[in-house]
């Protein structure tokens, strides 16, 4: 039983690092109906852009306050990751937006190509290891929680409450909506759609940024070629959750932590990302639009 | 759509004073995106801890010339294109097309099968091995593969993001078969295309029901699990050190490539021993297999099951209702594009004599279709072409070695290759984006057979 709780744990952790690069996968989906394959490595360029605050961080002062490093790691990698998601928007996908499906998938593939190795060039192609920020673990009744997946849990908590005021509750996320609806009609209402469009991108690479300062402090360690694996992983959470559906994604994120950690505990670690893309297939088999994901209305 | 000032600012300034202002934001946006990734390097001192490494200088030049670029473009290029736009559409439909358009496909074939020759009589038999290996084979490779994703993405219009995976099967199972049972390659190779045929339809059945971006994700997931089970089943696939010692292939049989057998080829036919002889041979060998690969896909699109194809892509409800039978379209789609990719694979395996699932990961699926997509998908002259610019173009990258000269010694042109490989697929993208032939030629006509623009057929609904 402590097992399992520790499982579950483990998986709560990983699942709120996918279900926030997820939540950027969904909303591209939904606004746009592009599948942003450089999202994946948005969210490495986040995590990069937290490892060099950090360095600078150590290099200017003697030491500061954890909490008020990480604070920093993170707004600057939001700020940062943001400007990049947006002139990618602008660059490469707007130029796209009225042609046919498959250009803007194939300009965000070769985005995602072009951010990894540019980070690969400039940065080295080796693994960049900092020491553990936070250390702390607590034990309660023979299950142990550190601290770091205390904060990985609350962040995510905060920030997905934060998410759902903004597209909920304000002028802004009724534009998103409304775009994500009828982009015609959106505009002809006076929405400005260019401008939702990129607000929405900036939104997705603040949360990718913040899931990847959590992925440097939980793992210590970043590399060039990490977006790829947390970035498919994260797509196949907003796929299973039902893509353009924002509870799905973070469900989905959820559900792909508790499979990965439930079956590297239970069967074989080697196997566990076979398994969550086994149930990715199966589920979609009988549920063919997600687990929370509209059907798709087919019109003749 | 990309114009992002607005209409009333437009018409005050001048397109000297517009670009200084965009060059001005061109460089504050460059300035933000590279200030920590150029400007600083992280490097691990001897102690190997992680150090900052300050590149304000380069950082500088790098600014300076996006600036500077975006002011060009904005000044001079844009005004140039619009004015060349313009003409072009004053300018009457364009005159027939001249000699080497109309007999592009058989110029190009003669060309293709005169390359080694041209090659050998240049450089010689040594001399030839790069140029015949690394472009002539490589290249042809990918065409035979985009060929093959051609009849699934661009016929029946269904978006498969794991095809590396067929590629996989073919390989392994040339790899494992070749080498535990000795099998001739010449028996293998109709079995690695049917073994990989068998995986498109086991890949098909679950499929069946998804459309879209959901069969993506999961094409993309299978390609995955390919790939991770080659990696983890290590008592039959070797893992991730992968299978070598995998036998070459013969000539039919009655020559060999292996120096130590006694029908060597340069023993049969009395010549000095030569690699390049076997390279020549398997790049007729990808030649006549990519032939086959255009051969088939010609034959078939006049056929029943083809047209069926191309009726799944435009409509699928349509056709429903018209009582073609989706469900066999589909799986007969995913059949062909595999087995095709399964051939390649045994080729590559039988090329390489190594393999291992390092060659299948999900970025080659991705420059399949990227080639697909940049040749114009449906179009097999366009996809042999973006398939010789982007792969052409990456491995010239490994050759230019006179840039030491400019950048100085420590400059590596393959260290970009990706980088450039990436941007280049966003920049064609951008400038053509229906591809490099936008227009088809359609199988049933009244009378007259028409040239279709691309902009009339759909792609890739599933």
């Amino acid at each position: 039983m402590q097992y399992f709780v520790q499982q579950l744990i483990n998986g709560l952790t990983l699942g709120s690092i996918y279900g926030l690069i997820a939540i950027g996968y969904t909303m591209v989906y939904g606004i746009i109906g592009m599948i942003n394959f450089a999202h994946g490595d948005i969210f490495m360029v986040g995590a990069f852009t937290a490892l060099i605050v950090f360095l600078i961080l150590g290099a200017l002062f003697y030491s500061v306050p954890v909490v008020i490093a990480l604070l920093i790691m993170m707004i600057v990698a939001m700020l940062l990751t943001s400007l990049y998601n947006w002139t990618i928007e602008k660059v490469a996908y707007r130029p796209l937006r009225g042609s046919f499906r498959l250009a803007p998938l194939i300009t965000a593939i070769g985005m995602s190509i072009a951010l990894s190795n540019f980070v690969q060039v400039t940065q080295g192609p080796r693994n960049k290891p900092i020491p553990p920020l936070v250390s702390k673990v607590y034990t309660v009744e023979g299950v142990s929680v550190s601290l770091k997946q205390i904060i990985i849990v609350l962040v995510t908590v905060v920030l997905l409450a934060l998410f759902w005021y903004l597209v909920n509750k304000t002028s802004l996320g009724r534009a998103q909506r409304a775009c994500e609806q009828d982009r015609k009609m959106a505009a002809l209402l006076g929405v400005d759609v260019d401008r939702t469009i990129s607000i929405t991108f900036i939104m997705g690479a603040a949360l990718a940024a913040v899931a990847g300062t959590l992925f440097l402090m939980y793992y210590g360690v970043v590399v060039f070629s990490d977006g790829f694996v947390p970035g498919v992983k994260a797509f196949t959470a907003a796929v299973l959750g039902g893509i353009g559906s924002l509870p799905g994604a973070v469900l989905g994120g959820l559900l792909i932590g508790f499979i990965e950690s439930m079956w590297s505990a239970y069967f074989s670690i080697d196997y566990k990302d076979v398994a969550a893309f086994s149930i990715l297939a199966i589920v979609l088999i009988f549920l063919p639009s997600g687990i929370l994901g509209r059907p798709e209305v087919e019109k003749v | 759509m990309a114009v992002t000032v607005s209409p009333e600012r437009d018409v005050v300034a001048t397109p000297v004073q517009r670009a200084f202002r965009e060059a001005f934001y061109a460089g504050a946006i460059a300035l933000g995106l590279f200030v920590l990734f150029i400007g600083l390097r992280t490097d691990q001192n001897i102690s190997n801890e992680l150090i900052l490494v300050q590149r304000w200088g380069l950082l500088a030049i790098v600014v300076i010339l996006t600036a500077v670029g975006r002011f060009l473009y904005v000044a001079f290029g844009q005004p140039a294109l619009e004015r060349a736009k313009a003409q072009k559409a004053e300018a009457p439909a364009a005159a027939a097309p001249g000699f080497v358009r109309r007999n592009f496909n058989t110029i190009g074939i003669a060309v293709l099968f005169l390359y080694p020759i041209v090659i050998v009589m240049l450089v010689g038999f040594q001399g030839s091995l790069k140029w015949v290996d690394n472009f002539g084979i490589q290249i042809l490779i990918y065409v035979m593969l985009a060929w093959g994703l051609n009849i699934v993405i661009g016929l029946a219009g269904l978006l498969d993001l794991g095809y590396v995976a067929f590629y996989a099967v073919g390989a392994y199972a040339y790899a494992l078969l070749g080498t535990h049972f000795g099998l001739s390659f010449w028996i293998l190779l109709p079995a690695a295309g049917l073994m990989a045929a068998f995986w498109g339809v086991m890949l098909g059945f679950p499929v069946l029901r998804l459309r879209g971006d959901y069969l993506a994700i999961v094409t993309l997931a299978f390609g995955e699990i390919i790939r991770l089970v080659l990696i983890n089943w290590r008592e039959v696939t070797n893992g991730s050190a992968g299978i070598s010692g995998i036998p070459k292939v013969s000539f039919f049989g009655l020559m060999s490539f292996n120096v130590s057998d006694p029908n060597y080829i340069s023993k049969v036919l009395g010549i000095a021993q030569s690699g390049a002889y076997y390279k020549i041979f398997l790049y007729y060998l990808i030649l006549l297999l990519c032939l086959l690969t255009a051969f088939v896909t010609i034959r078939l699109r006049r056929l029943p099951v083809g047209r069926a194809w191309e009726a799944l892509r435009e409509d699928e409800i349509a056709c429903r209702s018209l009582g073609i039978n989706t469900t066999t379209t589909k799986l007969t789609a995913f059949a062909t594009g595999a087995m095709f990719g399964g051939f390649a694979g045994s080729f590559f395996a039988a090329r390489q004599g190594f393999v291992s699932p390092e060659s299948f990961v999900f970025l080659e699926s991705a420059i399949i279709l990227a080639i697909v997509v940049l040749g114009g998908m449906g179009s097999l002259g366009g996809i042999a072409v973006a398939a010789l610019v982007m792969i052409g173009g990456t491995e010239i990258l490994r050759e230019l070695d006179f840039l030491k000269v400019v950048f100085g010694p420590d400059f590596t042109p393959e260290l970009y290759r990706m980088l450039l490989f990436g941007m280049a697929m966003v920049i064609v993208m951008l400038w053509k984006p229906r591809g490099f032939v936008g227009s088809r030629e359609p199988t049933a006509f009244l009378k007259e057979r028409r040239a279709v623009s691309g902009s009339f057929t759909k792609e890739g609904h599933g």
